[in-house]
Parts: C-alpha cells; structure tokens; sequence
C-alpha cells in the first residue's frame, strides 16, 4: 500500500513541473515583459534597461526558467503589483475559501449524485427515474455563472432565504459563534450548489447505469436468496461496487470544478483564488495570474492524487495490477 | 418481494436484449407512383407524402416548409430591401431562405415521385446506413438534430428575423429596460437593445466559435493520437506525459491565462479554444489505433510498402471515424458553454458585438427590476448545449452502441 501511494506521488512530481514549465513559457510567448507598462515617452530608456537588469530580464530564457523554478519550489511567488504585498500571503488568505467552496461542492456532487442515481436505478423506468434523467440532463447543459444567477435572483431576491454575496453577513463579529456557523453555512450553500449541480448531474447518470449492471449480477441475486433485506443487498452489496467507477470520476471532475470556481467565485463575491485571477488579469497583475494558475494545477494535481489512492483503497485490484506491470 | 425484482431485472434484461433488433414493419416492395400525390406534394411540399401513407417524412417536410414559408412571409419588406440595397449578411440570408424554400419543394417532390416506389434494401447495407436507420428511430436525438439545424439556420437568417438591429438603441431613455412586450419579445437591455434580437445575432457568434473550434480541436486530438497509437514506444510515452501535463491545468484556467497574456479578441477566442481540450480524442483515438494497427488490413498495406501516413490517413483513420464524430459533437457544447462562460467574465467576446455570455453579465447590474436581461441568453445556452448533447448521445448510441454509458 505505501509503496503504490509512494510511486503514485513520485509519478505526479514531472508533471507538476512540465504544467509549471508550460506557464512560464506561456508568459514568455506573451508580447512584451513586466517592465512594459512603464515604457512612456517621459521615461528614459536607460532606466527601463536597468529595470530590465534588476529584475534579471536580461538574462537567457533557460537561465531565467531555473531562477524562476527554484524561487517557485520555496514558495517565493513574487510581489503583486495591485496589492502592494507578497503573493503567497495572498494566495495564503485565498486558497482555503476555494479549497472549502470546493470541498462542499464535492460533497454535494457525491452525495446528490450518488443517491439520485441509486434512487433511478432502483426504481428503473418509474416516473421519477425519467424525471431524474430529465432534469439531470438539463442540469449538465446549464452555464454555472448563469444558474447561480438564477438561484440569487430567485433565493435571495425573490424570497429571501439565502444570501447573495460574500462568506459572511456584514455583522458577523458581533454575533455569537453558534450564529456565525449557520451564518457561514448560509452563505455558502448557493454558491456550492451552482458549482457543483453540473457535476451531480453526470455522476448520478454514472451511477444509475453502474448501479444497474451491479443489480443483475449474481452476488445481488444470492444475497437476495439469502433473506437479506432490500436495504442492504442496494446500499451494502450492490453500492460498493458500483461506487468504484464513480470515485475515477470524482478525480476527472476536479479540473472542471476548479475552473467552475472562477465564474462562482465571481459571482458571489466569494473570495477565492477564482476571483483573484479574474481581478488580477483585469489589473494586468501578471506575476499573481501565473503564481495563481500554478496552485490551482497543484491543487488539481494532489486531488487527482488522493482520488487515486482512494481508488486503491477501495478496489485493491488497481494495486495488484499496478505493480505487476 | 425479491423474486419479482429478480424477475423485472431480468425482463429488462430481455427486453433490452431484444429491443435493437426489432424488424423493419414497412412493406419492402415500394408504392405504385401516384400522379394525385405528386400535384399534391408540389402544391404543398409534404402533403402528398402523408396522403399516401408515409406521415413521418411528410409531417418533417410540411413542418420546414411552413417555417420557411412564414419566415419569407413576414420578411417581405426585407427581401425588397435586400434587393436594393443589401449588405452581405442580408444576400446571405436571402439565398438561405431561396434554398430552403426550392430545397424543400425539391424534396416533397422527389419523395413521392421517387423515393416511396422504391423498394427498402434490406441486404448489403453499409455500417452507415445501419446507424442512421437506428439514429433516426431515436426520437430525443432526432429532436436534437431538428434544434440544431434550426438554430443554424435562424444564425444564416438573423437579419430576416430579427425585429431591429442588434446594435439598434432607439430612444434610450424611454425605451431601455422595457419588459417583454408586443414590440420587444423578451424585452430591452439597458441601452434600451432588444434582447430578442441580440440573442438571434448571439447565436451566430456562440455557433459559429463552438463550430470552428471544435474542428481546430478535434483535428489536432486525432492527428496526435494517431501518432501516438501507431507509432507507440517513445512518442506515445512522449504524448502520454504530455496529455497528463496538460490535463493537470483546468481548461478555463488555462484559457483565462493565454488570453490574460494578449488582448482579448474573438481569434484569439476561437485559437485557444481549439488549441486547448483537444487530449480527450487524442486518448480515444490513440486507443483506436493501437488496435486497428494489428489488424490484418493495416500488415497487408505496410506489406504492400505503403508509407506510415498513407496507411494512417488512408486506411486506419476512416475507421475512427465513428467516435470522432461523437467526441466533436458531445464537445461543441461545452465549447459554446467555455465561451459563454468566458464572454460572460468579460474576457471572450468584447462588447458590442453580441454574445450570450456577455449578455447574461449586462443583466447583471439589473438583476432585481430587469429579470429579462440576464434570463433569456442563458436559457438559449441551455436550449442549445441540450440540443447537441442529445444529439451526440444519439449519434454515440447509433454508431458505436458499446460506448452507451
């Protein structure tokens, strides 16, 4: 077991670098460099070019990639230019209001998804299994940005319920703890709702077909011979194994999550690593839009990660195999 | 309580079993030619086919030619002003509408004239017409199909159909943030735009960068992985690491970093969507050949000294093409929802052009007194990712059953 996970995160270390080595050449393919936005008419050239030293510009591409690399493996992001701080305090403040947006959206999108697709598959071709396929078809056609806006237009402006922007209420300090928590669970189950509906969506249609072709095996048969109840021969027998196949897509799910947090962080207000980005690229930030990307591809890749050691967990065959090749 | 599930299941079981192999009920020998049904049919385009018996196709051909019909009718004014003095896009739709018109008339003709007498073949069928027999018994997916076509076409026809010009304001200051009314459909924005209008020319730009995007994409996943999956050994381990490296960037984040890097414009859009998202036909594709190349028809054309391209191109790709076409369409919707989704952040289409992704973002502001703005663009995004997603799944269903999920 500790060998797989150990060669599983061996084997996730040159793609972390090869995602890394594909920013920084994005950056560079980009016209011009950092020290454009100063060139003006009443700036001497000179003092561009020192600048350009200065800032180690003027050295080969190769020799500036290790620079840059090694400076990224200590964690040393550079300073943002909007904020006026280190960028890894920002993404210190950011990345666990995206990890936490997304962590529920996951749940959401296992547990919905998950269960509805049980739900269909236990009663196929029911009413409720067409409407299940129906609207989760819907579901996984629908714009995230726009079916949040929805959600707002019609849960917080509408009736109320939920509120439409922010982590917090505006007088969170000054409410008691037991408040503060309803008060951030409020705040957060829009915003993962939108994120993660799509997602559900596809899981409970991978769910349905797995839970049926478990259904007609022999062990659910046997099982049911046996005198077992219902109940557990469904969420015992039959839903281990068809949850195995879901867990695989969980993982493949991350990137789309990650990239969905942008539109929903912006739309709630939410301040996630999504929304700085979006304001960083609009304020030409550039050094905080790499430094952001990078996390959110080590973000994906560790998930990615504990997705496949879950895998191992689950399904032990996948170890076997592994180690036989 | 358990018998009867075991024995559901396994009726199901059978029933599925038995149901794609379900005989063809139509008689097998053709009609006699009917002159009646043929002055039927050229009068109204359709109606002789259903006079004798053949209510599908007829009821389709009746159904396209009143649209077309309506459409011209309620544009005459600008047909004529087409006819003066019309732009590209006026000669465009102009031709469209002519073509849709004869095409149809041509078609209600020609199916009672000729296609009814002829008898159905039944043996010798090719591997197409078998999935296009099963595509069109799956109604979802036809109804796909029947959106599609129309969307398409209604991009073509905008300036026909459109009430105003996209770009039109009017009397800002009366006319914006009207609701939806007689005069504007679905309403105005808050320059006073009609958002009918502007989501008829959205279309066109949703359309069009999904359509050209997706070919760039898919091109470029089927050239790599049959590289990969023919040549094996260090290219496919090559394209594999890169693949991985790749997939580790979410798509939108790469996206939102390339076009961060230059100025947003609509090539540049359709550039990196097409130069991204292409891994997933790469890795079907890579699959596809790593076995077809061990067929006895790929070792006969290298025995013949056919060169690695001619046999890749010639010989092995047509047989992939199956999946392909099912990945290009599964794949344009979520292009048109990654573009949407972009225009919406302000970093795709730039205004004023109109994009249903920034048209979702001007209702922003508005969301509380203009519910409209913000509404309508986004449940044509819905409408059109629907319409090709059922059309993918019916297309993976009819041509590759094994892939059914």
């Amino acid at each position: 077991m500790t060998g797989y996970i150990l060669k599983r995160t061996l084997q996730s270390i040159p793609i972390l670098l090869g995602a890394s080595t594909l920013i920084f050449f994005l950056m560079h393919a980009a016209p011009g460099d950092p020290t454009s936005i100063y060139l003006r008419p009443d700036i001497d050239p000179a003092v561009i070019e020192q600048m350009r030293k200065n800032l180690g510009l003027d050295q080969p591409v190769h020799v500036q990639y290790v620079k840059w690399l090694s400076s990224f493996a200590r964690g040393d992001f550079g300073y943002s230019f909007s904020q006026k701080r280190p960028i890894i305090d920002i993404i210190k403040d950011t990345l666990p209001n995206t990890i936490l947006l997304s962590g529920i959206a996951l749940v959401i999108i296992f547990s919905l998804g998950v269960l509805i697709g049980t739900i269909q598959a236990v009663r196929q071709y029911s009413w409720i299994d067409n409407l299940a396929t129906v609207l989760a078809f819907f579901f996984y056609s629908m714009p995230s940005f726009w079916f949040g806006l929805m959600l707002i237009l019609l849960l917080s402006y509408k009736f109320q319920w939920l509120p439409a922007s922010q982590m917090t209420s505006v007088n969170f300090e000054f409410i008691s703890v037991g408040k503060q928590w309803v008060d951030r669970l409020m705040h957060l189950i829009m915003p993962a709702a939108a994120l993660g509906i799509g997602s559900a969506a596809s899981v409970a249609r991978y769910m349905r077909s797995g839970m049926l072709e478990q259904i007609r095996q022999d062990y659910v048969r046997t099982a049911r011979a046996k005198g077992l109840s219902e109940r557990v021969v469904i969420f015992k027998h039959a839903m281990r194994n068809a949850l195995i196949p879901v867990i695989t897509l969980l993982g493949l799910s991350l990137p789309f999550l990650v990239g969905g947090a942008v539109l929903i962080e912006t739309i709630f207000a939410w301040p996630g690593m999504g929304r700085l980005i979006i304001q960083a690229i609009f304020q030409r930030d550039y050094p905080v839009v790499l430094a952001s990307a990078f996390v959110l591809s080590i973000t994906v890749i560790i998930g990615n990660l504990l997705a496949d050691i879950l895998y191992s967990v689950v399904d032990p065959r996948v170890r076997v195999e592994e180690s036989e090749t | 309580m358990a018998r009867d599930e075991i024995a559901h299941s396994m009726g199901d079981a059978l029933r599925e079993a038995a149901e794609p192999e379900r005989p063809v009920t139509r008689s097998t020998t053709g009609q006699a030619r009917k002159p009646w049904a043929i002055a039927l049919s050229a009068l109204v385009p359709g109606l002789g086919s259903m006079a004798i018996g053949r209510r599908a196709v007829g009821g389709w051909i009746l159904g396209i030619w009143a649209i077309a019909f309506t459409t011209l009718a309620i544009s005459t004014e600008d047909v004529s002003r087409t006819l003066s003095a019309g732009g590209v896009g006026d000669w465009l739709a102009l031709i469209t509408l002519a073509i849709t018109l004869i095409g149809v008339w041509v078609w209600g003709i020609l199916d009672v004239a000729v296609v009814a007498t002829k008898p159905i073949k039944r043996v010798g069928v090719s591997q197409w017409r078998i999935a296009g027999r099963r595509f069109r018994k799956n109604r979802l997916a036809m109804a796909g199909l029947a959106i599609m076509v129309l969307l398409y076409w209604v991009t073509l026809l905008a300036p026909f159909l459109a009430p105003y010009d996209p770009n039109f304001q009017g009397n800002i200051v009366l006319n914006r943030y009207q609701p939806p009314s007689m005069q504007h459909f679905l309403g105005t924005d808050k320059f006073g735009r009609d958002i009918f209008t502007r989501i008829l020319y959205g279309a066109r730009i949703s359309l069009t960068i999904g359509f050209i995007a997706i070919v760039i994409s898919v091109t470029l996943g089927t050239l790599v992985g049959a590289m990969a999956g023919y040549f094996r050994g260090w290219v496919d381990t090559a394209i594999a690491r890169f693949i991985d490296m790749l997939l580790s960037i979410p798509r939108l984040i790469l996206l939102l970093v390339i076009i961060a890097m230059f100025e947003p414009n609509i090539f540049l859009l359709v550039a990196a969507l097409g130069l991204t998202g292409w891994e997933g036909s790469a890795r079907i594709v890579r699959g596809q050949f790593l076995s077809l190349r061990e067929q006895e028809f790929v070792q006969a054309s290298r025995a013949l000294g056919y060169s690695d391209w001619r046999i890749i191109l010639r010989h092995i790709l047509p047989n992939t093409l199956a999946p392909i076409i099912v990945i290009a369409t599964l794949g344009i919707g979520n292009v048109i929802l990654l573009e949407a989704g972009l225009s919406f952040l302000g970093l795709g289409v730039q205004p004023p052009t109109a994009s249903w992704g920034s048209m979702v973002n001007d209702g922003r502001d508005a969301m509380i007194t203009a519910w409209w703005i913000s509404t309508y663009p986004g449940l044509a995004i819905v409408l059109t990712v629907v319409a090709f997603n059922l059309l993918g799944d019916g297309l993976r269903d009819a041509l590759d059953p094994r892939l059914r999920t």
